[in-house]
């Protein structure tokens, strides 16, 4: 509402423009105009995102077959579910961890690309951003194919070196350590093409006059690097935060959760109960669990917009 | 870190500096080739590793010689996959799917990022910052709803849109208008203003205006835009999986894991080609277009 009053204040000076045109006019034709522009995207917003997530806070009350009412049953019962509290774990432990690495790797790999002559950053960055743009879902099939079971080219590398055979996607303990390893692999570069941009935004002056003060390189990046990076760390962290949380297609192609559901994370398990299982409710119930990491996301971020609206 | 190390042994000695110093630059840029090599090393095996194994037969795949190594090359694999039909029904949704979703992303998002970024009105602060919060909502919470939705649909009107690939086309949308009007928002307002406010007093139309002067101008961000909606309706998994069953409704990535995976050791070979193929239109745009992409990539959080 507070922001009617600041739209109505602000848009009073643009008719100067339009000096021959009544006042009025102008402003009714251009808001008509531009509601206009909008409204694809205001009713694809609605139907299609906001009235399904909605809906599926709905959808988590009923039962089964979708015809009664059962309040909370749903969530009661994923409650006393034991693999319910193993997706939970392995859902957290995947996305901070992923995250972490995804981070260190970008930013120690940016520092790298960053260092050698710029003729030759196009080249090392064009070759170090493949895996994003490979789609997640091929990609991960040469993963697969890379820890098969009986084939496994890495175990062929490990057999060389005299290391036993490792049962990458098999054994609980290393099909997690799996499952991370490709999602650092997919998502390390866009950490890296990001620190890179910032990296280069950061003025040289600043660390010629901590050269002059004596600062080692730990203390340049401490006190020069990472506070002009703060806001892109953070707001690259959230978002892939998001993501890898959010994650299916690795998870559901490398592993399918297994073995016996250890690999599972909120949306492989949502998928199987909803759509494999046929129990959709229940499905919508644990996507549901995504939300708080989403909610806490949003308010950061709209904090940041409207930090940098305040600036403007 | 290791070429670090090197810079402070040889710190000490501050009567040669600028000797030193040039040393110090040279180590310090020897290591960072030799991680980068490592780094590239790991980034680069996956698909190289592709490559090889699609041009392996059956026979040379279940061998026990080097994986790493292709003893007997042959495109016997891209010869079967592309002469398959099944195969080329999946390209060609992928393909018409992917054309049709920019076409409606950029009709929808390309007006409504100019209203959002110079036509100010009620509410349109708001607007534009509900549409980058829609943009993080992931569409793993909102597939088993839209399943349902489209189910109720089917039933109350005899249209059926699950299990046919159009269903991609109202679906899509949701997961590339959002970014890509957010960031035309950003190259829309770079533009000065003084530049549309010529083209209102020379008579021109807010529609003119639009087409003549902020299309051209912001035509980069227009190509980064639709190379972003390119990829991300091209890779998309876990839609078509939900929304799409029969084969000759698959798209590329789910058509090539439902069908060519069948618990089938030596089908590995057509796997890792159908991927390559899959992995290939991204990747070519990639290569020809790197600038757009990277500044597509990095448009999202460093504008507005």
């Amino acid at each position: 509402m507070a922001d009617v009053a600041v739209e109505r204040n602000s848009a009073a000076p643009v008719p100067k423009v339009r000096k021959r045109g009544g006042l009025r006019t102008a402003l009714k034709r251009k808001s008509t105009a531009a509601f206009l522009m909008t409204l694809p995207l205001i009713l694809l917003i609605s139907l299609l995102v906001i009235y399904p997530a909605f809906y599926s806070l709905h959808l988590a009350t009923l039962n089964k077959s979708m015809q009664r009412f059962v309040g909370l049953g749903n969530f009661q019962f994923l409650f006393t579910r034991e693999t319910f509290w193993l997706v939970v774990q392995q859902s957290c432990i995947f996305a901070i961890t992923a995250v972490i690495f995804k981070a260190l790797i970008g930013f120690v790999v940016a520092h790298f690309v960053h260092n050698i002559p710029a003729k030759g950053q196009r080249k090392w960055r064009g070759m170090l951003l493949v895996p994003w743009v490979i789609p997640p879902a091929m990609s991960t099939l040469a993963w697969l194919w890379l820890f098969d079971p009986s084939y496994s080219a890495f175990n062929y590398l490990l057999a060389g070196v005299g290391v036993d055979r490792i049962p990458w996607t098999g054994e609980t303990g290393w099909a997690r350590f799996s499952v991370i390893l490709v999602n650092i692999w997919v998502g390390a570069p866009f950490f890296m093409i990001m620190y890179l941009a910032s990296l280069k935004s950061v003025p040289d002056q600043l660390y010629e006059a901590a050269a002059i003060d004596g600062a080692n390189w730990w203390q340049r990046i401490w006190y020069v690097t990472l506070p002009m990076m703060r806001n892109i760390i953070a707001i690259t962290t959230l978002f892939s935060l998001i993501v890898t949380f959010a994650n299916f297609d690795i998870v559901r192609i490398l592993t399918a959760g297994g073995p016996l559901d250890r690999t599972h994370i909120f949306a492989t398990w949502a998928f199987r109960i909803g759509i494999e299982g046929g129990d959709i409710p229940l499905g919508a119930s644990v996507s549901l669990f995504m939300i708080p990491i989403l909610a806490i996301a949003a308010v950061f971020i709209l904090r940041d917009i409207n930090k940098r609206g305040n600036e403007a | 870190m290791t070429s670090t190390a090197v810079i402070d042994k040889s710190a000490p000695t501050r009567t040669v500096k600028l000797r030193s110093m040039s040393r110090d630059r040279t180590w310090a840029l020897r290591w960072s080739y030799f991680f980068l090599t490592l780094f590239a090393i790991f980034a680069l095996i996956p698909p190289l590793y592709m490559l090889i194994t699609s041009l392996k037969t059956s026979a040379e795949i279940s061998a026990a010689t080097n994986p790493w190594w292709v003893y007997h090359p042959t495109l016997s694999n891209y010869v079967e996959l592309l002469t398959s039909n099944q195969f080329l029904t999946f390209f060609r949704n992928s393909a018409l799917v992917s054309i049709f979703v920019v076409t409606i992303t950029m009709l929808i998002s390309v007006p409504a990022a100019f209203a959002l970024a110079r036509m100010r009105f009620w509410g349109s602060a708001t607007l534009a910052t509900g549409v980058f919060l829609t943009y993080l909502i992931p569409e793993t919470l909102l597939f088993l709803p839209l399943f349902k939705m489209f189910v109720v649909f089917g039933d109350m009107t005899g249209i059926q849109l699950i299990n046919k690939w159009y269903v991609l086309l109202i679906v899509y949308p949701t997961l590339t208008v959002p970014f890509c009007t957010w960031i035309m928002i950003g190259y829309f307002a770079s533009i000065p203003k003084e530049l549309d406010e010529a083209a209102i007093i020379d008579g021109a139309s807010w529609f003119q205006t639009l087409t003549r002067i902020f299309i051209p101008v912001a035509l980069p961000g227009l190509i980064a835009a639709t190379i972003f909606a390119f990829t991300v309706s091209w890779a998309q998994f876990l839609y078509p999986l939900v929304f799409t069953t029969s084969t000759d409704q698959l798209v590329l990535p789910v058509g090539i894991i439902t069908t060519l995976i069948k618990g089938d050791v030596f089908a590995w070979g057509q796997i890792m080609t159908g991927a390559l193929l899959g992995a290939a239109p991204p990747l070519i745009i990639y290569a020809f277009l790197m600038d757009y992409y990277i500044a597509g990539l990095t448009a999202g959080a460093t504008k507005g």
